[in-house]
């Protein structure tokens, strides 16, 4: 028996009541044979309906062996037509298309058919897209899995329960995660040490990021979120992790305790600042580590950055981590994000800061907060920016450096050694170049960029005299802070007239400032050290630390260029703070210069300098730097070397 | 009773033997047919007399028919005298069946085809009397010839009946043999049904089918399906299926009480129905001792023709191995060089150690060492040898808890679909073959593949050159890959020589291709399989390949033969997968009819049939010490068999789809299978083996309980980028490869 069953339209009905299978009713043999010109009788077409219902059976269950033996779970026409030759059957030719051949009915009456449209010969020849799958077949390692270990789950999705996981991580799980979590301070520093070194723990990223996630929860209790900070900086530094997608879900967490005003804010005696300095160092590095996989971030965190900063109704405290965010994220986000911003956030600032009643008093210190994390940052914009200037204009700065004492103030660290041109803003290329080039696109369109001097004027006018204390070395400056642009330069261009102390001294301040940790200008004693990373090395004279930070606040109140500010009322409220003897005194510094992306680089070198305090110091009049402690809001500085246990410093300049 | 009336002498004595009330003389003038009584049951005529007459009649003259066919007429005439019959003119077999009958129902209709079956078989016989002793007391019979079995039949109203009296009766039978007794429900339901539809009561077999098939273990669905298509006669004469429960005996083991309850509740209900269908279509095997559980019976059935009979997996098999040829180590190699002489010592001891205890007292399991004869060592074997004993001593001993590292060979771009893929032993080539005819070798290292120069370039060459090997090679030609043209259809399987000169190939074209991996040209096709080739594969040792394909023949080749040495038959359905024992001596297939089975290579015998899988058979793995055979089936199970007692000790549950690879790993520790479910598991051979072993093997019934540990054998479990596993190999260090083809769709 043989016959076309495909190439008729067929009317396929359900088997009565059993629907063991399809049956090829009579009626349809019967316009089959009509078509071929035959006539038949009822009995005959039912019995050929029958057989060939039975023949089509018989057939797919041959077919299906070829299927099976091709490794396939697809049965192809070619199946089917490989069995209707072995049992001396003609083929069905025709059928041979890879796609599904759609088998519709037909709306008046019950009629079924295949859909078979027409094809264009001719477009389909003279097609000058080429097809799909041509190329070579070959053989590829393609998964592996070493020593028998790996994620068990298919690669790109996120496993969906611990359980899934072996014992053995399953447990290194739960006891990193009590570690870090739980009360010993010892057990904790083992955990993150392991966290950062273990090459075995990718398949429980995952489950890490998870946890970190859970600051959402905790924002009550500094010391979990802090922890949670630290298991992200352990994760980030893992070298043999690949974070992959998760650094997004980190960089959340990370800007959780940046901007959100946190619910342990809410008592002043919380110390939330040293926190969203923390994160907002663990951004830092995320980016400068990580860039490559968070460079899609940037913009997104500028823009929320920038809408927190914009938005008054926000607290203080969100706008420190704005500020410090972006003072994270690079002196170009500074100078793109908040210069630009300056003035109008200013305004608000100030209100905050006259306010002198009782009741506005934490607010007030929020807000000196503020404008000390404000300070810090459009200081490091206006040097880095006068280095950019000063590197592309002078090029090889080493025959300047070696002669000019202004250079020498600003690459204090290096001497001799000259440190590559632009050291900040090469590093952070990887963002900047997005902020440029990538900017385009978005509202930084706009934006264009102000002249060295006219953004230090702009800028003096607010911070008046702290500022320019920053800016400009030499002893010249202390009688006149240098005001004018010219001066800046000149300042900068100033021959060292003063003597290696000099010069020491100039470098101080800006240990001073690096130093002042805000827990210790935000008044009250903190009971928590600083997070270990930041922890000051031991070592660095007390008596220098306190006697700045003592003697500083009130000189650095009167120094400061706002009049209408009476000293005396600003001492009212910070002098309050009962300075504990440094909590830690830092012995070693050492100092980054040029940046650790030049060290990615392989084209830089990172400069180590180990300072002994030098017994000069602390016999170093107070005036030499108290006044240039000029607000409390201290911030301290991002710390970039992080590979480093013990304290570093990023000194740029 | 035209049941007699088949074309295989053994089954039709067999018959004759049948009728024991029969007067002895009918036997005598048939002494030219050889006798086979393995296939009598014991036999209890409990027909009436008056019908026994009527079929016995029957019999006399479907057996004189035969014998006048052959011209034995002497026979004919004892034969006619023996039993008191009439001359009737045997020209009108119709009428003289009607004469003879008179009484039966359907007696015209049937003795109306049993005359023109006869006149086939006779036909078949004559021509095929050369051949008919020959083959085996399994060969098949002619097909209509088969068929008539079924002619004989009472009530088809009453068949339900008969059924459900059945069912009623195990359903009320203490529990301890419930479950032996149930076993008799799927093969007499099948053959109730068969008898229906043959009779042509077509709306009484679909009530029967209807009412009972529901009742049936789950396993026997796609056999159900076949057989709920099957609803007309004329339709059962194609259908292999039916065909392969006609020719053979369904086999049941059920212990003596429970054999003794059933036969008693038969003899007293007069159901002689069921009792002729155990009695023509069953096979019991009879044992003393307790009944078997449910679990137990379940992990045996499931194969198209019953369980194994006992006496099948009784013969002595050889598992092994041979001794290794004493190979002189030359040890002053490269590495060595750099060892002092106190590296030498110690180098070798281990070597000896590792080697010498299996090599020097010969395995009292293994079979001699001549038993089959295997080919010389070349030199080039035995510096393969000797590379091998080297990466030996470098392998990783792995366990539980040092698992293989995986290795996936991802086929990218495969439009053509590929079916089959082989390793060489040293890794460093992979084949696959392909749906679209081709083969195509892949070189693994960087070493890239070239031809032997053209035979003009050849004679140019200095033959005396020490580097005469590298000279004759063709740099021109030099590339990853090579593709090798030949085949007409899919190509099935592939296997390297494991000298790696030679690669074999089957097709869907019937053919068996063998190729050189020097020229990479086709050698030589062998022919003999007509059907589709689904797997072959070389010999360890070389020279010998067995192939199997849709013929449901396995085949033994050596590779200067265009005919086969060996052909395997017996299998009930295709062949789907053929492995060689690693000594040689025996050849295991896999078959669509969900058996196994072992073959002697040197005398063709099947020495073992495992039955236990649920589907058809598409992988199998010998352990490297020959103890054990791994088997993985279509639905998804891997089975563990002991080869030496013949038992099945372990089942691995766990894929959720076609097993297609199976792979020991070099030390037997670790058992991997890859699967159509995108997965490779690692499971723990040893303790798999070793769990069993504990056990008491004394049960010589050979009823193991199997203990259900497969989630403590998984060791792991790992995932493929939608990649079906196909093929799996571990390399001479014990590495893990797997390989199949990335399928986007």
């Amino acid at each position: 028996m043989c016959m076309r069953y495909e190439e008729f339209p067929a009317k396929m009905t359900e088997t009565r009541e059993e629907r063991r299978f399809a049956e090829v009713p009579r009626e349809s043999i019967k316009l089959m044979a009509e078509s071929a010109g035959v006539e038949l009788g009822d009995d005959v077409a039912a019995m050929l309906a029958e057989d060939v219902c039975y023949r089509l059976r018989e057939a797919t269950q041959n077919s299906s062996q070829f299927m099976r033996h091709a490794k396939r779970r697809k049965l192809t026409v070619e199946d089917f037509n490989r069995a209707l030759r072995w049992s001396n059957t003609e083929t069905i030719c025709g059928y041979g298309a890879q796609d599904a051949l759609p088998f519709r009915p037909l709306k008046e009456g019950e009629l079924f058919f295949v859909e078979d449209r027409e094809v264009n010969l001719v477009e389909l020849a003279l097609a000058t897209n080429i097809p799909k799958g041509c190329a070579e077949t070959m053989v590829r390692v393609h998964v592996s899995y070493l020593d028998g270990k790996g994620n068990l789950e298919p690669q790109g999705t996120v496993p969906s329960a611990v359980q899934s996981l072996s014992d053995d991580l399953l447990k290194y799980y739960q006891q990193i995660t009590r570690a870090i979590l739980g009360e010993d301070p010892h057990l904790m520093k083992v955990a993150l040490l392991d966290l950062q070194s273990n090459s075995k723990i990718a398949a429980l990223l995952p489950y890490f990021v998870y946890v970190i996630s859970g600051v959402k929860s905790v924002s009550h209790d500094l010391d979990q979120l802090n922890r949670l900070l630290h298991m992200v900086k352990s994760l980030v530094q893992n070298p043999y992790l690949y974070l992959g997608s998760y650094v997004r879900s980190l960089v959340s967490s990370v800007m959780y305790c940046i901007l959100e005003p946190l619910a342990a804010s809410i008592n002043p005696l919380n110390d939330h600042w040293t926190l969203r300095d923390y994160a907002a160092l663990l951004l830092s590095h995320i980016f400068w580590t990580h860039g490559d996989l968070v460079s899609g971030l940037y913009h997104q965190i500028l823009l929320s950055l920038q809408k927190v900063l914009s938005d008054p109704v926000r607290p203080l405290c969100s706008h420190y981590g704005a500020v410090v965010g972006l003072h994270a994220l690079g002196w170009k986000a500074v100078e793109r994000v908040l210069y630009p911003h300056l003035p109008a956030y200013w305004a608000n600032l100030q209100a905050v800061l006259d306010d002198y009643s009782v009741s506005n008093a934490q607010v007030k210190a929020d807000g000196h907060k503020v404008y000390g994390a404000i300070l810090v940052a459009v200081e490091r914009l206006l040097k880095m920016k006068a280095v950019s200037l000063s590197a592309s204009a002078e090029g090889g700065a080493a025959a300047l450096q070696g002669s000019v004492g202004g250079m020498m103030g600003f690459r204090e660290s290096s001497p001799g050694l000259s440190p590559p041109p632009e050291p900040l803003s090469e590093p952070p290329l990887g963002i900047a170049s997005h902020l440029q080039a990538g900017g385009a696109g978005c509202q930084w369109e706009e934006w264009t960029p102000v002249s060295l001097p006219d953004m230090y004027c702009e800028l003096y006018s607010f911070f008046g005299d702290s500022l320019a204390v920053r800016f400009s070395t030499g002893p010249a400056l202390g009688g006149a802070p240098s005001a004018t642009p010219i001066q800046s330069s000149d300042t900068r261009k100033e021959p060292g007239s003063g003597a290696a102390n000099l010069e020491s001294t100039r470098k101080m301040p800006q240990l001073t400032a690096n130093m002042n940790i805000s827990p210790r200008q935000d008044g009250s004693p903190r009971t928590e050290p600083a997070p270990p990373s930041l922890a000051t090395a031991p070592g660095r004279s007390l008596a220098r630390s306190s006697s700045s930070s003592s003697s500083s606040v009130p000189r650095s109140r009167s120094s400061s260029s706002r009049p209408g500010r009476s000293a005396s009322q600003s001492r009212d409220i910070f002098p309050k703070a009962r300075f504990p003897p440094p909590q830690v005194g830092p012995p070693a510094f050492s100092f980054l210069i040029g940046g650790r992306q030049m060290g990615r680089r392989c084209q830089g070198r990172r400069f180590q300098t180990s300072f002994t305090p030098t017994p000069s110091l602390t016999s170093l009049p107070p005036r030499a730097y108290a006044h240039k402690l000029p607000v409390i809001g201290r911030v301290s500085k991002p710390v970039r070397r992080w590979t480093c246990s013990h304290y570093s410093l990023y000194l740029p300049l | 009773m035209t049941r007699l009336a088949v074309s295989a002498p053994g089954e039709k004595m067999a018959a004759v033997q049948d009728g024991g009330s029969e007067p002895e003389g009918e036997k005598e003038p048939q002494p030219e047919l050889p006798s086979d009584g393995s296939s009598a049951p014991a036999a209890t005529p409990a027909s009436k007399p008056e019908e026994q007459q009527q079929q016995q009649q029957q019999t006399l003259l479907a057996v004189l028919q035969f014998l006048k066919r052959n011209k034995l007429i002497e026979s004919v005439d004892a034969l006619r005298r023996e039993a008191g019959l009439a001359d009737e003119p045997d020209e009108a077999p119709g009428s003289e069946a009607g004469g003879g009958v008179g009484g039966a129902a359907a007696g015209s209709a049937d003795s109306a085809d049993a005359s023109a079956l006869l006149s086939r078989v006779a036909g078949a016989a004559q021509s095929g009397a050369a051949s008919a002793p020959a083959k085996g007391g399994e060969d098949q019979p002619d097909v209509s010839v088969v068929l008539s079995a079924y002619s004989q039949q009472g009530d088809p109203s009453l068949y339900q009946v008969y059924y459900s009296g059945l069912k009623k009766f195990i359903e009320s039978v203490l529990d301890c043999h419930r479950a032996e007794l149930s076993q008799l429900f799927y093969p007499l339901f099948v053959h109730m049904y068969l008898e229906l539809v043959y009779n042509n009561h077509e709306s009484e077999a679909k009530a029967f089918f209807e009412k009972f098939s529901g009742d049936q273990e789950c396993y026997y669905q796609d056999d159900l399906r076949v057989l709920s298509g099957l609803t007309k006669k004329e339709h059962m004469k194609g259908n292999e299926t039916l065909l392969d429960f006609r020719t053979s005996k369904f086999v049941l083991r059920i212990s003596r009480d429970s054999y003794q309850l059933l036969k008693r509740h038969l003899q007293e209900r007069q159901n002689n129905q069921i009792w002729n269908i155990i009695q023509e279509h069953l096979y019991i095997d009879i044992f003393d001792g307790m009944p078997r559980s449910k679990s137990q019976i379940d992990s045996m059935s499931g194969s198209l023709a019953g369980e194994a009979r006992r006496e099948a997996n009784k013969a002595k098999v050889f598992y092994g191995l041979l001794k290794e040829p004493e190979i002189e180590v030359p040890l002053d190699d490269e590495d060595e060089e750099a060892e002092n002489e106190e590296g030498k010592p110690k180098k070798k001891k281990p070597k000896k150690d590792s080697m010498g205890s299996k090599s020097k007292k010969q395995d009292p399991n293994a079979p001699q060492q001549n038993r089959i004869p295997l080919p010389e060592l070349k030199d080039s074997d035995k510096l393969d040898k000797i590379m091998y004993m080297k990466e030996a001593t470098k392998r990783i001993r792995l366990g539980p808890e040092t698992l293989p590292s995986i290795c996936f060979y991802t086929f990218l771009n495969v439009y053509q679909g590929l079916t089959a893929v082989d390793f060489t032993d040293d890794s460093s080539l992979i084949a696959g073959g392909f749906a679209d005819s081709t083969v195509r070798v892949w070189s693994v290292t960087p070493k890239k593949l070239r031809k032997v120069k053209s035979a003009a370039d050849l004679s140019l060459i200095d033959k005396e050159s020490d580097d005469v090997l590298e000279r004759i090679m063709d740099e021109k030609t030099a590339s990853e890959s090579k593709i090798l043209y030949g085949h007409s259809g899919p190509v099935y399987g592939v296997s390297f020589s494991p000298d790696r000169n030679y690669l074999l190939s089957s097709s869907e074209d019937g053919t068996v291709r063998l190729w050189s991996l020097q020229t990479f040209t086709c050698l030589v096709a062998y022919k003999g399989h007509n059907y589709p080739v689904w797997d072959t594969q070389f010999s360890p040792y070389g020279y010998y390949f067995v192939s199997g394909g849709h013929d449901r023949v396995a085949r033994l080749w050596a590779t200067d033969h265009y005919q086969p040495l060996r052909m395997f038959a017996g299998h009930l359905g295709d062949i789907t997968c053929t492995r060689f024992h690693p000594n040689s001596n025996y050849v295991a297939t896999g078959s669509a009819d969900r058996t196994i089975r072992l073959w002697d290579v040197l005398n063709g015998h099947c020495v073992r049939v495992f039955t236990g899988h649920k589907g058809p058979i598409h992988s199998l793995a010998f352990s490297p010490n020959g103890k054990y055979l791994a088997s993985g089936s279509t639905d998804g199970r891997v089975l563990l068999w002991d080869l030496g007692h013949g038992l099945m000790i372990g089942e691995l549950k766990g894929h959720t789809d076609t097993v297609y690879a199976l792979k020991f790993s070099r030390d037997g520790e670790i058992l991997a299978s890859g699967s159509m479910d995108n997965t490779v598991r690692l499971w723990d051979a040893f303790k798999a083996f070793d769990d069993v072993e504990t056990d008491d093997f004394t049960a010589a019934t050979g009823h193991i309980h199997l203990p259900d540990n497969s989630q403590e054998l998984l060791l792991g479990t790992y995932l493929t980028k939608a990649t079906p596993v196909i093929h799996l190999h571990f390399t001479r260090r014990n590495l893990l490869l797997a390989a199949g083809s990335y399928n986007s769709q």
